[in-house]
């Protein structure tokens, strides 16, 4: 996607300040810009949430339905991404314009949580080999502000997070089918353990260091930026006393490199460390938010925020 | 080495707003009713209809005698003549450039309205178009004042002064037009340290404060100044003046120079400059400085 329009001087200005470890507004290059997370926005949608990092705009629904599980995974469930440019975030993203970044994401994600370390898909199974819950986790983005992709995995975790499956009430076996039935209570359903889901990261290489969470200056000024999904920490996600819950290191589950641009093996090296490091601390901010709105929502009925300021 | 990530709720979202809340003006939508009366004169962003006079846009009321007009809180910039503007060129034309400058139709920069390097004045030949790209190239950023509107209400630009021209290094930060204050004077040497061009488009160029260096000189030399890092102390002030204006902007405050540099004297509390992107500090600024301008007011 290209970004604004930047003159030569000002990407000078740009590049020595990564340098200085100081940028435009005065992060170092392993802060990020203050988020706003919503959960529970979407009324339909099994989990939904809202993320707002500064311009960036993210809204994630997830819907969950029975299917059938595959042939050579019977215990496991189906897990589905899929991603929505609105154009309303850019006139690029008109008609067909947003189809690309929209697969590029989509994959990423589908990638990131492929591993049995970075999401249990067998807390999806109803039923081994003949029934199980498949979560179609729509992301639309509403506004383009840089550093999609982190904002969308923070979203996600957020959504699933807020998912609830209903419990399975009485199934009854005829023939080959399975005919199941559900609990209509909303309260009487389970929660995901998405503790260990992943998160991502885009390091923007800019001059030969690597910021998180790129402004779209900035984003216009690197040729090369390395997405990388690194595992989730399940001891930020519990209330409970946290010491009998075995303390997962993180673990990089995917990479990805988006641009024409070209990395040195030993600058990969310090992205990656620098990506974990960053991933920790998204994930305890994002672990510690989730918790507070839960904790809100039983004191009080949730009141709905949205879009209006 | 740990990062700084901060995630809030909606529930925590800050309310912005700095007014007392009896001054709070009175908000209009589109197609809202101002009056049923006949006897206004409809102005700017008003109709007629069911012989009530309506807004059009969403804005604030103002009126002069009989004549009602609202003026929209967000909108593209409206060029008059004389205003400081701030622009980007997009495309280098046939003796011309155009520029972007936040309004409906992209402006143009006349050959024949722009000073040649090196200052003398004659009559631009055709060696000179061939140079327009070594002049102003495409995303180059200039200050330049408008000459005149177009009947369209596209702007046609100038930089015959030494104060205008070309940009070098520093930050954009895009506002809305309608926040920026009409002075005598839109170029700042704050006391931080600091330059600052307000454009009235909307457009606010923070750079580091200029030394005097003479454009005659040979031309190798102005190149190189322009490329030498912008030093540690600076940069930090232009983040502090850019979140400063970012939190001012946030709290729908007039920006000029005297309420960039309060908030700017305001957010010295804060030792970080990155502490300044938590909603509650800009919130904290922007009340200061807003009580600082009310108290200058009020003597």
């Amino acid at each position: 996607m290209a970004g604004p329009l930047l003159s030569s001087t000002e990407k000078i200005f740009i590049l020595h300040g990564v340098q200085n470890d100081y940028r435009s507004d005065g992060r170092s290059n392993i802060d990020y810009r203050p988020m706003e997370l919503e959960t529970d926005v979407v009324s339909h949608a099994s989990g939904s949430a809202r993320l707002r990092l500064a311009n960036t705009d993210i809204l994630v629904g997830v819907k969950t339905e029975i299917d059938v599980p595959k042939p050579d995974n019977p215990g496991k469930g189906k897990i589905e991404f899929f991603v929505d440019c609105s154009a309303n975030a850019t006139p690029e993203f008109e008609g067909r314009g947003g189809e690309q970044l929209a697969n590029s994401i989509s994959n990423m994600m589908q990638r990131a949580y492929h591993t049995s370390q970075a999401f249990n898909l067998k807390q999806l199974c109803i039923f081994e080999g003949k029934q199980c819950w498949k979560l179609y986790v729509d992301i639309l983005i509403l506004e383009c502000g840089g550093n999609l992709c982190d904002a969308v995995s923070l979203a996600v975790k957020a959504a699933l997070f807020n998912t609830r499956l209903p419990f399975v009430k009485a199934a009854l076996m005829d023939g080959g089918n399975v005919d199941l039935q559900l609990s209509d209570d909303p309260y009487d359903s389970k929660q995901l353990d998405i503790g260990c889901a992943p998160l991502l990261v885009t390091l923007c290489k800019i001059g030969d260091k690597c910021v998180v969470d790129p402004s779209a200056e900035e984003e216009s000024c690197s040729v090369i930026s390395l997405v990388v999904g690194v595992t989730g920490n399940p001891k930020f996600y519990c209330t409970e006393d946290t010491t009998n819950i075995l303390n997962v290191e993180c673990k990089c589950s995917t990479i990805g490199m988006n641009g024409p641009g070209s990395v040195a093996p030993k600058t990969l090296k310090d992205a990656i460390n620098q990506g974990i490091i960053a991933a920790k601390c998204l994930d305890e901010a994002l672990g510690k938010a989730l918790l507070r709105e839960r904790q809100e929502t039983i004191v009080m009925k949730k009141h709905s925020y949205g879009f209006l300021k | 080495m740990t990062g700084h990530v901060s995630i809030k709720l909606a529930s925590e979202r800050v309310n912005h707003c700095v007014a007392a809340n009896n001054e709070l003006p009175r908000f209009y939508t589109p197609g809202e009713v101002i009056s049923g009366m006949q006897d206004f004169m409809r102005g700017h962003g008003t109709y007629t209809e069911d012989d009530c006079l309506k807004s059009s846009v969403a804005g604030v009321m103002q009126k002069v005698n009989k004549l009602i007009c609202i003026r929209p809180l967000k909108s593209r910039y409206v060029g008059e003549i004389g205003d400081v503007v701030v622009g980007r060129v997009l495309e280098v034309q046939q003796r011309r450039w155009k520029i972007e400058t936040n309004s409906r139709l992209d402006s143009v920069l006349q050959l024949s309205s722009v000073n040649l390097p090196g200052g003398e004045l004659r009559r631009r030949s055709a060696e000179d178009e061939q140079m327009m790209r070594k002049h102003l190239q495409e995303g180059d950023l200039i200050s330049a004042e408008v000459q005149s509107v177009f009947s369209d209400g596209s702007l046609s630009l100038h930089t015959r002064s030494l104060k205008y021209g070309k940009l070098v290094q520093g930050t954009l930060v895009k506002v809305f037009p309608s926040l920026i204050k009409r002075r005598k004077n839109h170029f700042h040497n704050l006391p931080c340290g600091i330059s600052v061009i307000i454009g009235n488009n909307g457009y606010i160029w923070i750079s580091p404060q200029q030394q005097d260096i003479l454009l005659e000189d040979n031309k190798d030399e102005i190149q190189n100044y322009e490329l030498q890092p912008v030093s540690r102390t600076d940069r930090e002030t232009m983040a502090r003046v850019k979140n400063c204006i970012a939190a001012l902007v946030a709290s729908k405050m007039m920006l000029d120079d005297t309420s960039i540099m309060f908030a700017f004297e305001e957010s010295l509390k804060y030792d970080n400059v990155k502490d300044l992107l938590d909603p509650e500090a800009m919130l904290d600024i922007a009340f200061l400085a807003q009580h600082r301008i009310n108290t200058v007011m009020e003597d």
